[in-house]
């Protein structure tokens, strides 16, 4: 019974914040926002910048998702091999989906291929969609979770390139999809790019990039160089929000990358809209808990 | 002063308006994307909703029933999708239905840019991600078809009032904003990666 009391709780508990992220977008995305509100110059970039700001506050203040398509939802969970309720977490994050899709209430955003059909509970095959991370001799469970909407999915592309393209190859790649698809993401956008080995891993590490807080650094000093020659050379072409033009493009880029078999170097883009709603949360073993991404929350 | 519209729209009432204008809309738009599209143009299903003069919304909300009503439907968030994807239907979309004002996200192609030319029609943007602010310009939700298709792609037929900012991005003459701005963006993106390159030699 005790086990089922706490189950019920961290369920109750992961269902807030999934709410809450579609809500309320994380300080370091609010804090970017506001910087590159301030230093923009073009009236119609400025007017937009506007309404997104007084979108954020209605939002908050009537307590509804700021933007309608609350995404199929991802997660990435890393969790302590001693963390008590590790046998039923898979259980529990779906069940956290479901109750949040009601309570938010969320967007139904999960339609089973094949059969086409939208589920109705933003729940379905292998949705929520979940990374698995274990951490030995942890009693902890630290979740990222991101609302992976349509508009900013639509952009993700990947290739592998032979080594005599070069990084030049993958500078190339990624600014070709930023003037293409990346101008109707709802820029200002964050760049996530993975450079590796298979083209798997890139993408994958594409969208773990974008959990990197904005203006973070790959530990690389060359990778965190090239974030920020990327950063200024997209910042170059003036996308501005909404791709209608402005002094800036993005909110930064997020470099992640690995080691790559001689033969390939395979590079993958991943963006984040604007409105970039991510949020993390760290669950002690008695289910007391605080979030990175949105401080004070109380749930 | 705002400029307002209001449907049913003429073609007397877009000739003055140009890319870049900002708009207001007072009167019913309808949200219609994918699905919807698919159906009349490629099934030939009529479509459940008269459109003449009117205005579509290319998205898909989050609605609420509302408590202690049998059939009523509270709009929560509502904002345009990626207008790209109705691209290869909206130009006989345009021409079957007499829609006036197309409102979504993105630029939008050739396609539409001959369908707004030919039958006078206009495509804008509303700031995308402010589905808040869209949600609170709609009076209420008159109307909801094809319920079949689920919450996202249902036809909900909206009153509005002083909806927007919407930003015109193709005209009743067929310009085209978007188009007009990647012209230079791919000038300064082929500046910035001869700027770029050098710095890139990693492999050597």
């Amino acid at each position: 019974m005790e086990n089922q009391e706490a189950l019920a709780s961290l369920t109750g508990k992961i269902a807030t914040f999934v709410g809450l992220v579609g809500k309320k977008l994380p300080d370091d995305v609010t804090a970017k926002l506001k910087e590159l509100s301030e230093g923009e110059t073009m009236p119609m970039a400025k007017m937009i910048y506007a309404s997104m700001e007084k979108n954020q506050k209605e939002a908050e203040e009537l307590n509804r998702p700021s933007c309608q398509d609350t995404g199929l939802i991802q997660m990435f969970v890393r969790v302590g091999t001693k963390f008590p309720y590790i046998d039923d977490l898979k259980t529990v994050l779906k069940d956290a989906v479901f109750i949040a899709t009601k309570e938010a209430p969320l967007r139904h955003n999960t339609v089973e291929t094949f059969d086409e059909v939208n589920t109705g509970t933003n729940t379905g095959t292998d949705s929520p969609w979940l990374y698995w991370d274990i951490i030995p001799n942890s009693d902890k469970l630290e979740l990222d979770v991101y609302m992976a909407g349509g508009g900013c999915s639509l952009p993700g592309q990947g290739k592998t390139l032979m080594p005599g393209e070069g990084y030049e190859g993958v500078v190339k790649f990624v600014l070709d999809v930023m003037t293409s698809y990346g101008l109707n993401a709802c820029p200002p956008l964050l760049v996530g790019i993975g450079i590796g080995t298979s083209i798997d891993s890139a993408a994958f590490m594409a969208k773990k990039a974008l959990m990197r807080p904005v203006g973070s650094h790959n530990a690389n000093p060359k990778a965190a160089a090239l974030e920020d020659e990327m950063t200024a050379a997209i910042d170059s072409i003036g996308l501005g929000p909404q791709g209608l033009q402005g002094t800036k493009s993005v909110m930064g880029v997020n470099i992640v990358n690995s080691a790559r078999h001689p033969s390939v170097i395979s590079c993958a883009v991943n963006v984040g809209c604007w409105s970039h709603r991510r949020g993390t949360i760290l669950f002690n073993s008695d289910l007391s808990c605080q979030s990175s991404t949105h401080k004070g929350v109380a749930l | 002063m705002k400029k307002i519209l209001t449907t049913p729209v003429s073609d007397e009432d877009l000739k003055d308006i140009k890319i870049g204008d900002v708009i207001y809309l007072n009167g019913h738009i309808v949200t219609c994307r994918d699905v919807a599209h698919r159906r009349l143009i490629e099934l030939g299903r009529e479509l459940p909703v008269d459109l003449k003069g009117g205005a579509i919304f290319h998205a898909g909300p989050i609605v609420r029933k509302v408590e202690g009503e049998d059939d009523q439907f509270e709009m929560v968030s509502v904002g345009p999708t990626t207008s790209m994807r109705m691209e290869k239907f909206e130009k006989e979309f345009i021409e079957q239905t007499g829609v006036k004002i197309i409102v979504g996200k993105g630029g939008m192609g050739p396609n539409t840019e001959a369908g707004c030319k030919e039958n006078k029609a206009i495509h804008c943007v509303f700031p995308a991600g402010c589905a808040v602010l869209a949600a609170t310009c709609v009076e209420e939700i008159e109307g909801a078809y094809w319920r079949d298709l689920g919450m996202p792609e249902t036809l909900w037929v909206c009153r509005v009032k002083e909806f927007g900012p919407l930003i015109v991005s193709i005209d009743a003459e067929g310009n085209n904003i978007f188009e007009q701005n990647k012209v230079e963006f791919n000038k300064r993106k082929d500046a910035a990666l001869e700027q770029l390159y050098p710095k890139v030699k990693f492999i050597k």
